[in-house]
């Protein structure tokens, strides 16, 4: 278990040092190719070419991409010291450089958005988790009954109906047509109930769509598991139905859950770009969206490796605790 | 039965078989297992699969029965509805339908609380399943899956249950039990597992053991280790045993009586000798030619039964056999293929289902099938 817990962490060590110099990598090549001088961009309209040139002294553009990729990956875990054009800048660990277009530092700005987004993954991810599971389980021991197919109905129109379409829906409902909720982002440190009025919605939302593809994976898992022998072995043996389905079927069914979990989590964390922008929460996923359209390529680039860091962090969660559910897993 | 009128031109209804001792028995009373006119149809898009239609055969104490057939003979049917699970925990599906009485030790399981009869699974009657990999959880140690078992039926702490899964580990033939018993089944090999599986069912010395193709799933080397393995057992534990397998050689090592099945009927029973040297129904002959022997020439060809399984939905009228017996048209009057033979008997406990003359196949079997073998 020790070793297989060791493994993985190397593997994710050595993952995310392969994220960072290929993103960086893409994000240096992408202007070169587009004919862009990050360096003009950096300045501004109307920049005289001294101006450029002290930007590209600075921010080392001129570099080979190896010196700048170190630098890069430096500034992240040591900190990093622009010098140049007459005047010193001093970037904290972890650096990831400066925007463009606000000239101010990534890293601050990336992680005043986190918690948003963060508290509007996890929050949703807890929702769609019960709902999902439980439907699912459900309808599987239900199945061809009146509620299962009601179930995987309202299932299909779940995968079906894209964010912006519930989510405006609801809004219209909930916000401009009842009025129960004010529908405005409210930081967790001001009002708890203020907080969890603004995410209240765009959990549901969220957690719909997720909702309903855990249902019916769930579903389907669940009754390919209750075909399995060990299921038999385990009526066989004396148990009682509900022990059989939640201690011996439940467990089966958990693992590609589980899967799936870290993936949706992890990708989620980079950003729910479509909830974060129906409903105006400021999170990552409008950060990004806004560094997109203005490309600002050093926001891009940080909102990029946050979500890889975070798809890593939720696969080793992830494999650790598959590890635990199935030990078939520790040994390969 | 309204079923059997869907099966055009079976023109006798089968009712209770003429020469089985089990219609006369009284109520309760009798053979340890007692199944009479046993019966499970299950439902289907296509029409009615009569897995078992009619089946009846007792077994006592200590006695050990093989149930043999090929596929699709209702053998494994069987066993799960002894065991009671056809009933239990069929989400969604079309109910199995089950007529017929199972007497186990006096009590009826058919008609009696479903919650009832989970308690005598695993404690009265406990079965061993054909691919111990599958039938093993995959997520939980051997040791947890005996304790689980003994548990459920013994009111004992986690630690006794688990000396308890260790000795019996250690009395099935397992290495260093104490060990092993934290084991998880894939650490284990094909007959280990079989090992292992025979110890979980064991640990509540069930009356009762349905083992559904034991060796199946095995080696041959392994094979005779676990065979050997369930006779001791049942030598010490005294149970009654059924043996449900295709294979011959299985039945010929293990079994006192001999039941075989052919399109969920039984159509010859008796002492596994009887069945053997001196067999009374065509398809028993073809099981036995289909054999392979070590002391039979390499030259000789392997002869099977020619065909293939009946359909359950919609069984050959008259005997079910008729289409693939070489001796279907010796028989008067196309008897064969209008009428239903019932078993009659043929030798003392010996029973065969067949339209031909005792002293035909007495003749046929002596003087042109067992010289071939």
């Amino acid at each position: 278990m020790l070793a297989y817990l060791i493994r993985r962490l190397i593997a994710a060590a050595v993952m995310l040092v392969v994220i960072i110099v290929v993103v960086f990598g893409i994000f240096f090549l992408i202007p070169k190719w587009a004919g862009i001088d990050p360096a003009a961009n950096f300045v501004g309209k109307q920049a005289d070419p001294a101006a450029i040139e002290a930007v590209r002294q600075k921010l080392g553009l001129a570099e080979p991409i190896h010196s700048q990729v170190w630098e890069f990956f430096k500034g992240i875990f040591a900190g990093r010291t622009y010098v140049g054009g007459g005047d010193v800048t001093n970037c904290a660990a972890p650096c990831f450089g400066y925007s463009f277009r606000t000239e101010q530092e990534i890293w601050p700005v990336l992680m005043d958005r986190f918690p948003v987004t963060l508290a509007l993954a996890l929050g949703a991810a807890l929702l769609w988790l019960l709902l999902g599971v439980s439907a699912g389980v459900l309808s599987a021991l239900k199945r061809g009954s009146v509620w299962d197919r009601g179930a995987m109905v309202i299932a299909l129109g779940g995968v079906s109906l894209p964010i912006y379409f519930t989510g405006m829906v609801s809004a219209a409902i909930f916000i401009y047509g009842l009025g129960w909720i004010d529908g405005q982002f409210v930081p967790l440190e001001e009002s708890f109930s203020g907080w969890m009025g603004g995410l209240i919605l765009p959990w549901i939302t969220l957690a719909f769509l997720y909702a309903a593809m855990y249902a019916r994976i769930t579903r389907a898992t669940m009754l390919e598991v209750l075909g399995e022998d060990y299921i038999r072995t385990a009526r066989a043996k004396g148990l009682a139905e509900k022990t059989v389905i939640s201690k011996h079927a439940m467990r089966s069914t958990m693992t590609p859950v589980l899967t799936m979990l870290g993936m949706d989590i992890g990708a989620l964390i980079g950003g729910a770009i479509l909830t974060e922008t129906t409903f105006n929460l400021p999170g990552l996923g409008q950060a990004v969206l806004q560094a997109i359209r203005t490309q600002d390529l050093p926001v891009i680039l940080g909102v990029v490796l946050i979500t890889s860091i975070a798809v890593i962090i939720a696969n080793l969660v992830v494999d650790i605790l598959y590890s635990v559910i199935d030990p078939r897993v520790r040994l390969a | 039965m309204t079923d059997t009128s869907k099966n055009a031109g079976s023109t006798t209804d089968r009712g209770t078989a003429v020469g089985e001792p089990a219609a006369a028995r009284p109520a309760g009373g009798g053979a340890f297992l007692d199944v009479r006119d046993l019966k499970v149809h299950f439902p289907t898009d296509d029409g009615l699969v009569k897995s078992v239609d009619g089946l009846s055969f007792q077994l006592e104490r200590g006695r050990t029965l093989g149930i043999v057939g090929e596929s699709g003979s209702g053998k494994s049917v069987t066993s799960l509805g002894i065991m009671g699970l056809h009933t239990a925990g069929q989400y969604g599906k079309r109910k199995a339908r089950i007529s017929g009485e199972i007497w186990l030790n006096g009590t009826e399981l058919l008609s009696a609380d479903p919650d009832h009869v989970r308690k005598l699974r695993g404690r009265n009657m406990a079965m061993i399943f054909q691919d111990p990999l599958s039938a093993l959880h995959p997520y939980y140690t051997i040791g947890q899956q005996i304790v689980e078992a003994y548990r459920i039926h013994h009111d004992v702490d986690k630690k006794t249950a688990k000396r308890r899964a260790v000795e019996m580990l250690d009395r099935v033939g397992i290495p260093q039990p104490d060990k092993r018993v934290d084991s998880y089944p894939h650490e284990f090999s094909g007959g280990m597992r079989q090992r292992a599986m025979i110890a979980m069912s064991l640990v509540n010395n069930p009356e009762l053991l349905i083992a559904d193709e034991p060796t199946t799933a095995l080696d041959v080397t392994v094979q005779a280790q676990i065979l050997d393995l369930i006779r001791d057992l049942q030598k010490e534990f005294g149970s009654a045993v059924i043996v449900i397998t295709h294979d011959l050689g299985v039945v010929a090592e293990l079994a006192d009586d001999i039941l075989v099945m052919y399109g969920g009927r039984c159509v010859e029973r008796g002492p596994a000798e009887k069945v053997f040297y001196e067999p009374r129904h065509p398809y028993t002959w073809g099981l036995l030619g289909s054999m392979p022997r070590l002391d039979r020439e390499q030259q000789e060809r392997l002869v099977p039964v020619k065909g293939s399984p009946p359909s359950l939905i919609n069984l050959p009228s008259g005997c079910a056999f008729n289409p693939r017996c070489p001796y279907a048209d010796i028989p008067k009057d196309d008897v064969t293929r209008t009428v239903r033979p019932e078993l009659t008997e043929v030798g003392s406990r010996h029973w065969a289902a067949c339209h031909m003359g005792q002293e035909q196949r007495e003749r046929i079997w002596t003087e042109e099938i067992a010289p071939k073998l």
